[in-house]
């Protein structure tokens, strides 16, 4: 069980409004990520709902029960931060059995619950280490058995892949995802990655400067975003902003994604000039230069060659269009 | 070091320097220690001489031994700089946590309340103090010098550690608070370990003054029973005959405890102060 409810929530330091209003229900069993550009407080909304920062004014509400003023380890919550922080005096066992030590659980208990966590995270062979033995990927994956072992109601993660390379990245992502399925246990998790967040996420919660964008699932922030600044953040590359009315469109903006553009070498609707080229072995990106829409990005699948300051014609399907108005919000 | 970073001139110059400073900062200790094993006349005559046969004489220690009750001098230095030490590190790291972790009206304020006895000697005070101990009958004991010192120090112990304690891991803090540590535990277990090598560096610049110190045993505890062995060694200068075998041999022993306590805590203040300097 683990459902949350936000009302209302909004978070102010000082004179400075950092969470402006956040409505938002998280339903049990689900992963949900919180993706937006630094700073616009996705961090801070998670640590408000782990108790790690005061609320100043709306409700939090766990399976229920308002926790405002619940202490963090009494709101049955387990939280993953992105520098580990695992206790450096205590071993892998140790660290992932303290918060079971501190509520009293019997030390039979503890074992079994922490062999158990260690076994679904292959941590076995690492019981006995400090953390100083570790490395980056293990001390992640121990960070997440210390998270596992307190069977929470919510799982936490603050931007938990951040620390590591790539390859680890790719591998701690499809094992978080694998745990999820395996748990089945509410999980909000944090990150600037939209990748992440498309590839984990059941839901994802938008936030632009305190505020949420637009909520949905990946796939419907992908094809019906409500605005450009979700609409730009969502995809990769970026999706392309056109002037409508100088393509004679009855818009402000036209959105058009690079997967959607295609090349016309004879006569397209638009003339550009080649840029850059960035051949990545299974698609290319080719930066294109128009006088009046700017840089465009164009994604082809396979490998292809231009040259430099060649100009090139593009067409694009009108079905696939994505109009807003001046405010950037969408129209159709 | 790299070849290209490496240079004969270079290693020397630098070398040079460091061994002129140590020579200088260390003659006077050279001169106090070998004059304590010298005769009376050996050290008027050539100051400078190492103690050979004919001039070897340790009538300076005899009398420090037999005169005055030196070993309860020692202990009343002993207990005053440690307990001293014990106060100013705990209550320091206390602050220092509390300043670098809460944020509440007036924390700035308060830092810098609290680090202004950096500058600020305490000496200025001194009148107010001894009326102050006076009206709380704290005269010729060592609680008095336990206070007094605690307060010097600990001005110059919040200001480091609070920086410190600034850079210590705030996921890690906050680890502790969702597994249901109190802040307490936060405390002396997460935060006060990897602040270790910062607590070191206080604990010496703290103890040497104080160790050192003449000023606050002669105003305010100057009894026989409560002496600290600065003082106890100024009882062989009198104003028309010093006893120079004796002040020696007396200040060469109290080298010995603050050399030791130094040693233990030398090898974290070396951390302490690379630390950040030296990633």
């Amino acid at each position: 069980m683990g459902t949350l409810n936000l009302t209302k929530v909004t978070k102010s330091f000082g004179a400075t409004d950092v969470i402006k209003g956040v409505d938002l229900t998280v339903n049990d069993g689900e992963f949900c990520v919180f993706v937006g550009p630094s700073g616009c407080g996705k961090s801070t909304l998670l640590r408000m709902i782990a108790g790690l920062e005061d609320v100043s004014s709306g409700d939090v509400m766990i399976d229920g029960r308002r926790v405002n003023d619940v202490a963090p380890a009494k709101r049955e919550i387990a939280m993953v931060f992105q520098s580990y922080a695992l206790y450096p005096h205590l071993t892998v066992r140790d660290n992932m059995g303290l918060a079971l030590k501190q509520a009293g659980v019997p030390k039979a208990e503890i074992a079994q619950a922490t062999d158990k966590a260690a076994a679904m995270l292959s941590l076995d062979a690492l019981m006995e280490r400090r953390p100083a033995e570790l490395s980056g990927g293990q001390r992640q994956r121990v960070a997440i058995g210390r998270a596992i072992v307190r069977r929470p109601k919510l799982f936490l993660f603050d931007e938990p892949l951040s620390n590591l390379d790539a390859a680890l990245r790719v591998q701690t992502r499809i094992e978080i995802a694998r745990l999820h399925r395996d748990l089945g246990a509410t999980m909000i998790y944090v990150t600037h990655d939209q990748v992440e967040a498309m590839t984990l996420a059941d839901r994802i919660v938008v936030l632009r400067a305190g505020r949420v964008e637009q909520v949905g699932a990946p796939m419907e922030l992908y094809n019906n975003p409500a605005n450009t600044f979700v609409a730009g953040f969502i995809g990769s590359p970026q999706m392309n902003f056109l002037n409508g009315e100088a393509l004679g469109l009855r818009a402000a903006t036209v959105g058009v994604r690079p997967e959607h553009l295609t090349l016309d070498r004879g006569a397209g609707k638009l003339v550009a000039k080649v840029s850059h080229l960035e051949k990545l072995g299974g698609e290319t990106l080719v930066y294109v230069v128009n006088p009046t829409h700017g840089l465009i990005t164009i994604r082809l699948f396979g490998e292809h060659e231009f040259a430099v300051d060649e100009e090139i014609s593009l067409n694009y399907d009108e079905n696939k269009l994505f109009f807003f108005d001046e405010d950037g919000q969408r129209l159709y | 070091m790299s070849q290209a970073r490496h240079s004969t001139a270079r290693t020397f110059g630098a070398h040079a320097i460091l061994i002129t400073y140590t020579v200088i900062a260390l003659f006077p200790v050279f001169v106090t220690v070998i004059n304590s094993f010298k005769s009376r006349k050996a050290i008027f005559a050539d100051p400078l001489a190492l103690p050979g046969p004919a001039t070897f004489d340790l009538v300076g220690y005899q009398t420090v031994l037999k005169q005055g009750d030196f070993f309860q001098y020692f202990l009343n230095s002993m207990s005053v700089t440690v307990v001293s030490l014990f106060f100013v590190l705990m209550f320091g790291a206390m602050a220092a946590f509390a300043l670098s972790e809460y944020r509440f009206r007036g924390n700035l304020l308060m830092g810098l309340y609290l680090a202004l006895g950096i500058m600020i000697p305490i000496r200025l005070g001194t009148v107010a103090i001894l009326q102050m101990m006076v009206a709380s009958g704290l005269v010729n004991t060592l609680t008095a010098l336990i206070l007094v010192y605690t307060a010097q120090g600990l001005p110059l112990a919040v200001f480091i550690l609070s920086e410190f304690m600034r850079n210590v891991s705030a996921d890690l803090k906050n680890a502790g608070r969702i597994d249901g540590l109190s802040e307490y535990t936060i405390f002396f277990r997460l935060v006060l370990p990897l602040v270790r090598p910062a607590m070191a560096t206080v604990a010496v610049f703290t103890l040497i003054p104080i160790w050192n110190d003449l000023w606050f045993p002669l105003i305010l505890a100057p009894s026989e029973a409560t002496k600290t062995i600065t003082l106890g060694s100024q009882v062989f200068i009198g104003q028309f005959v010093t006893n120079w075998n004796a002040v020696l041999a007396a200040l060469s022993l109290a080298i010995v405890p603050v050399l030791v306590l130094y040693l233990i805590f030398s090898r974290q203040l070396i951390r302490g102060i690379t630390a950040g300097a030296v990633k």
